[in-house]
């Protein structure tokens, strides 16, 4: 049987986006179709519930229990809002960005659902301010819909009615970050807010506010459309649904690839990036972003999804991964990450700014030949100093996983730096 | 409560507070940085982290912020474990990659929470090796020094400036380790409370630049309990004196009143003391003489009782006024102010003393969930009052925190979801004022509508409350609105006073809080007064000063008492007092018109020199201290003045009980002077107060004795009990291993509550009745053709007395101005402001570049309160303006 890929099958590959009609024929605004006429949006939260999606933002946190927290009836505080996060910033992922520009109204559609399920009144598409091609695509996509009837003012005839915002963030890492989002979305600094209360308790404007990541979004109206048994049929794992995987770095074919959720790091990286490009050799992977820890050979048959990539001592994070070969500098490579890392931190908690700073400056200084060989113990203790927890957020500890993975796994690296006092790959 | 273990043992603990308010209210030393406990937490700095347990059995634990957490019955905490240890100190140490070092040139040095922490944590060694970041610096004016280099990225300056104070020109700016706390141009900083970023800073981003100009180190200050003069709040204020100059007045915290925050009128006005035009030497008929002549002479003077006029005085002590009216006699003492400003006061003091609301300390005010102003600007009048009030709008949307289990010290999350709502809070004032940004209403009207409003609302509240005759339909839905916003609070809030000159505002105010008393809750009445002791003046007693004119004479000595005649009478009046009285005695800290008149000019201790009690708007009488030693001839005014059997302010103080029931209850205002604390006075200085023997070695290597205090339980020294006296004999607080301001934590009862020893002040005004409804009601304000009705207009900084002698604040002053509405300036042919318009006040024409004020109703025009041609003006007064051709 050939592999179904939901999300990414209708996209067209000349690199326009699906248009309205396109997105239509294929099955395009069934599933809403389907919430209107026969779903209380209990039933469609119980549908994604049992279609056991999870977020893919990073987090993994199942959606339909996210959905279940915000408060329904009609004495609740009003508007409601939903949200896509669509501040794709994690260094090496992409995936969003393909979703947006090949197939808007997917997204339109599941944010749709979204908003139906958590009878939200306003929705918002936050978008990075570099992608500019998705924007315009977005922006046309959602006039298009609100035409032909899918937003405004009684959906599809129904009672629902839903106004579709798209907005262009300023562009921090942070507001990727759920409630940073939406202190950048009120127009205060992205810092993180402390939590309780939880955004469907009180988010945007302090009122329920659901956040979802785009590739979490488009899953949505195929579940609703096509039913959970058909969902869990496309995953070789527990973790339901198909993933679109990336792999970035010096393999043969770069790119993303919609395979069943559990797809081995081997099978993605050999079949369908095609292996390391000619005379370099596999070294390790950041297998979810930046933000997670490298895996090295002996993980190469560990499946992708969120248990598996766990156990193996990392996160499947976005699914996207970043391969290191045998000429990369790994310590160059985490100085780099720690330095991204640290430009991004918001200036809120401690650890953050002051460790991934102090962090960024060794690294720096590693790398430039002045490595000391207390610098390794430096950097340990800034790894179990940014643990979660420990910072008000989870960037420092999301930040600290590649160096503290890198440490581990090329230690001898470290080590060489500072013995000879020169990057031994320059 | 319940119960939590800390480090294994069991403590009491409210789990409505947070970890690290429990840890610091039972006595642990848990550093911290942006946790402040009026600003509460926000879990930035991460300082303040423990390890907390599951249970018994679980022995692993996890890092948490102890600011963060709540103190739920059988939490189970350590502070001691290596881990939370070892974190502390991590995050000291991460603060100081870039903090500069630099203690020993920093003004903070010896007072800064910074280094308690530092040392606290145990962080000694420097790992960091790199380069620092660099800011550059800005002028904000003449309070604040700003040094950002220092800054350890806490938050709590804009959280404070902009949160709390509602000001908007300070900002967090950039991210990561380069976050930039200022303005974002070079600029005074606007907010009226920016001079408390001092004490919230925990480290010296943002210093005392007053304080600059003659620095001294905390631990070499003397120091002494005060009580602000500036205006009538009566802000609990910590004096500092070093080489007999005063050097800077810090906060001094009352829970009942400032709690943390003063002024900067409070703040920086303490210069006047070192001014130039102090003083200081007595002079007859021009000439210096001794401070013995001077009282020969005196007694010479006033010997012959039967010709004795005494002026007293607002801003002078309760002590001063009663020494000067027993020696004068009960009929021939005045106030020292003017008839209608005399009537308002006393009617204001009878108001509370009769009806039903009880007149709120600030903190009540802070808690107070519905507020009507009427015709007061409160920021400019009584500004720290201004900054209660602020918050009490937050006080009704808290009910959206707690129905959403959102921990009410949880500050961010607080407002977070309560967005910007705001609880009921109304103002009628006759022009914007800086409280107008939080609220529902605004209504801008000349006094009389002004008064209208408020009658309007009583008799909504109310219907046996006196009926507003021809009221317009707009007004009494707008009154409708109020009287319901503020009959559905639990602790409605009234507030008037004098700005407006109007008796029908006062008397409509308190009509309202009557009104709101008989329908449910007790409300509170807050009634502003002009001056820091109106309150005591009208309590002790005196007539207007109006009636001196009539009785002064060729046989008679007028002694006035720290006034200046010629900002209270129109010239001719005080020129008619003064100049045909056989003999003047002026007592006075500062040369003026009134001193330049005086025959016999006695050189008055200021508050700083001197101990005496001040009674407050709220009718609290406190007790200031005098932080100086004997002074040259500078002598207290109720000293020159004084009865021969007293010798010390006791003496004065128990006469006065005997003789004013009324106030019998300021003896109890502050320990007398025979009071001890295990044997032993209470030190003004710290203990580690340096040069005590090298001070003075220039002049004589004999060490100098102790200067002795007859009047109070305080010692000039560091000798004395090193024990926590009673909260109105505090000089400074101070704690081992706490030098900053926040060492008040060690003296409180609990976080933010009174001090443990009791906060200073005794209220002496308590609603004894329910009082009459007031029926005189006036008709609407009708604008007069080519004249405009002219009223005064308050300004923080210009139109008190004495703080316009300290420097920083005369930059700060207002320029002369008068100002109309944009049609009425359109009407005189103005096309843009700054064009001079011919005015006449006290007597001479005058010209004042046009200011526009787009709210002031037509009609009405105002001028700055304070200008000193203006001093005498009856205000609200009909004038002729014209424009400048």
């Amino acid at each position: 049987m050939a592999q179904e890929k939901p999300l990414t099958e209708a996209i067209p590959l000349d690199g326009q986006a699906l248009s309205l009609r396109g997105y239509e024929q294929a099955g395009g605004y069934q599933g809403l179709r389907r919430a209107l006429r026969e779903m209380t949006p209990q039933a469609v939260q119980e549908e994604v519930k049992k279609a056991g999606l999870r977020g893919r933002g990073g987090a993994g946190f199942p959606t339909g229990m996210k959905w279940s927290f915000v408060p329904m009836g009609s004495d609740v505080p009003r508007p409601k809002y939903v949200i896509a996060n669509a501040d794709e910033m994690e260094p090496g992922t992409f995936k969003d960005r393909y979703l947006m520009e090949g197939n808007p109204h997917q997204l339109i559609e599941g944010l749709i659902l979204a908003a139906y399920a958590t009878q939200a009144d306003v929705a918002f598409i936050f978008i990075r301010g570099e992608y500019r091609l998705a924007q315009e695509r977005l922006a046309r996509a959602i006039a298009e819909a609100h035409t032909a009837g899918y937003l405004g003012k009684n959906i599809l005839k129904s009672d629902f009615a839903l106004e579709m915002i798209l907005h262009v963030s300023a562009g921090r890492y942070m507001c990727g970050e759920e409630t940073g989002l939406l202190n950048a979305l009120e127009g205060k600094r992205a810092n993180p807010r402390s939590k309780p209360p939880f955004p469907p308790v009180a988010g945007l404007w302090g009122k329920p506010t659901t956040v979802n990541n785009v590739e979490t979004l488009v899953n949505v109206p195929h579940i609703i459309a096509k039913g959970f048994t058909w969902y869990q049929g496309l995953s070789r794992s527990k973790d339901y649904g198909t993933k679109i995987y990336g792999a970035s770095g010096k393999v043969k074919r770069p790119g993303l690839w919609e395979l069943p959720m559990g797809t081995t790091i081997r099978e993605i990286l050999e079949e369908h990036a095609g292996g390391m490009r000619e005379g370099l050799r596999f070294r390790g992977v950041l297998p979810g972003g930046a933000s997670t820890d490298f895996l090295v050979e002996e993980h190469l048959d560990v499946p992708m999804d969120f248990l598996e990539v766990q156990k193996a001592g990392s996160r499947l994070g976005t699914g996207t991964m970043i391969v290191l070969d045998d000429r990369t500098c790994p310590v160059g490579m985490t100085s780099n990450l720690i330095h991204f890392f640290a430009q991004e931190s918001c200036g809120w908690c401690t650890p953050c700014w002051s460790g991934l700073n102090w962090a960024k400056q060794i690294l720096a200084a590693m790398e430039a030949g002045r490595g000391k060989p207390v610098d390794i113990d430096k950097l340990s203790f800034q790894t179990k100093f940014l643990a979660p927890g420990n910072t008000f957020c989870a960037l420092a500890p999301g930040a600290a996983e590649p160096l503290q993975s890198a440490l581990k796994y090329f230690r001898e690296d470290f080590e060489r730096h500072i013995r000879e006092q020169r990057c031994p790959w320059k | 409560m319940g119960t939590i273990y800390i480090d294994g043992k069991p403590y009491e603990a409210d789990p409505q507070n947070n970890l690290l308010h429990v840890c610091l209210s039972l006595g642990f030393d848990l550093p911290y940085f942006c946790w402040h406990p009026a600003l509460n937490s926000v879990g930035a700095c991460r300082q303040c982290a423990i390890k907390q347990f599951k249970g018994e059995q679980d022995k692993k634990g996890k890092l948490v912020m102890a600011c963060m957490t709540p103190a739920s019955p059988d939490t189970r905490i350590s502070l001691l474990d290596p881990d939370a240890v070892a974190f502390r100190a991590g995050i000291i140490e991460g603060m100081m990659l870039s903090h500069p070092h630099d203690c020993p040139v920093c003004d903070e040095g010896g007072e800064c929470h910074l280094q308690d922490m530092t040392v606290m944590t145990g962080h000694d060694y420097r790992r960091a090796e790199f380069q620092k970041r660099t800011f550059r610096n800005q002028d904000l004016g003449p309070f604040l020094n700003h040094e950002m280099n220092r800054c350890i990225q806490c938050y709590r300056c804009v959280r404070f400036y902009r949160q709390y104070a509602g000001g908007k020109d300070l900002n967090a700016f950039s991210i990561n380790n380069t976050v930039y706390f200022g303005r974002n141009e070079d600029g005074v900083l606007e907010n009226e409370f920016a001079g408390n970023l001092v004490e919230v800073c925990p480290t010296g981003v943002f210093t005392d630049r007053t304080l600059k100009q003659h620095y001294t180190r905390k631990w070499d200050l003397r120091m002494a309990p005060s009580v602000c003069g500036h205006c009538g709040v009566g802000c609990n204020v910590t004096l500092g004196e070093r080489y007999s100059l005063l050097r800077r007045v810090v906060n001094r915290f009352n829970s009942e009143v400032n709690g943390y925050f003063l002024c900067d009128r409070g703040r920086f006005a303490y210069e006047f003391v070192n001014s130039p035009n102090r003083i200081r030497t007595p002079q007859l008929d021009g000439e210096a003489i001794s401070g013995e002549a001077a009282e020969w002479e005196f007694q010479n003077l006033t010997s012959s009782r039967d010709r004795l006029i005494g002026i007293g005085s607002p801003r002078a002590s309760l002590e001063a006024n009663f020494a000067l009216r027993q020696l004068v006699g009960a009929d021939r003492f005045f106030a020292g102010v003017e008839s209608k400003e005399w009537t308002l006061i006393t009617t204001m003091i009878d108001i509370l003393k009769r009806g039903p609301a009880r007149s709120p300390a600030l903190n009540e005010i802070e808690h107070s969930d519905a507020v009507l102003i009427l015709g007061e600007d409160v920021t400019n009048s009584a500004p720290r009052m201004a900054l209660s009030l602020r918050q009490s709008v937050r006080q009704q949307p808290m009910e959206i925190a707690k129905k959403l289990q959102v921990p009410l010290w949880m500050d961010d999350a607080v407002r977070e979801v309560v967005q910007d709502q705001r609880g009921p809070f109304f103002i009628s004032a006759p022009f914007a004022t800086r409280l107008d940004d939080i609220a529902a209403i605004t209504y801008r009207a000349a006094p009389d509508d002004a008064a209208r409003l408020g009658f309007a609302v009583a008799h909504e509240i109310d219907a046996n409350a006196p009926p507003v005759p021809g009221l317009h339909e707009k007004m009494r839905a707008m009154a409708r609105v109020i009287a319901d916003a503020l009959k559905k609070a639990k602790r409605p809030l009234v507030v008037s006073g004098p700005s407006c000159r109007s008796l029908a505002v006062v008397e409509s105010a308190a009509n309202v809080a009557k009104a709101l008393c008989g329908f449910s809750q007790p409300a509170m009445l807050g009634l502003l007064t002009p001056e820091c002791n109106s309150f005591g003046l009208a309590l002790l007693g005196a007539h207007a000063l109006d009636e001196a004119v009539a009785l002064t004479g060729k046989d008679a000595t007028v002694i006035v008492l720290e006034n200046d005649l010629y900002r209270r009478l129109p010239l001719e009046k005080a020129d008619a007092l003064l100049g045909s009285a056989a003999r003047v005695i002026v007592l006075e800290h500062l040369s003026n018109t009134t001193s330049a008149r005086a025959s016999l000019l006695l050189p008055a201790a200021t508050i700083a020199e001197s101990d005496g009690t001040l009674v407050s708007n709220e009718g609290r009488a406190q007790r200031y201290f005098s932080v100086f030693p004997h002074q040259a001839e500078v002598r207290e005014s109720w000293r020159w003045l004084r009865k021969p059997q007293w010798s010390s302010l006791d003496d004065v103080l128990s006469d006065l009980a005997k003789e004013v029931p009324q106030l019998a209850a300021v003896v109890n205002a502050a320990p007398s002077s025979k009071f001890r604390v295990d044997g032993a006075k209470v030190p003004r200085e710290p203990h580690r107060a340096s040069g005590r023997t090298a001070m003075t070695a220039n002049l004589t290597v004999v060490e100098p004795k102790p200067p002795v205090d007859p009047d109070s339980a305080l010692s000039y020294t560091m000798e004395g009990a090193p024990l926590q006296p009673p909260g109105a004999l505090q000089p400074f607080f101070w704690s081992p291993g706490w030098n900053s301001i926040q060492s008040v934590n060690k003296f409180q009862s609990e976080i933010g509550a009174s001090l443990r020893t009791g906060d200073p002040g005794v209220r002496l005004i308590k609603p004894s009745g329910k009082g009459e409804y007031f029926t005189q009601i006036p008709s609407h304000f009708v604008r007069r053709e080519r004249e405009w009705l002219v009223i005064p207009i308050e300004h923080i900084f210009g139109t008190e007395e004495l703080s316009q002698h300290a420097p920083a604040i005369a930059t700060l002053a207002f320029k002369p101005y008068l100002a109309l509405n944009a049609s009425d300036a359109g009407s005189l042919g103005l096309a843009n402001e700054g064009e001079e318009l011919e005015i006449e006040l006290g007597g001479a024409k005058h010209r004042l570049p046009a200011k526009i004020l787009p709210d002031l109703p037509a009609g009405v025009a105002g001028i700055p309160n304070g200008l000193d041609f203006a001093f005498g003006e009856v205000f609200p007064t009909w004038r002729r303006i014209e424009r400048v051709s």
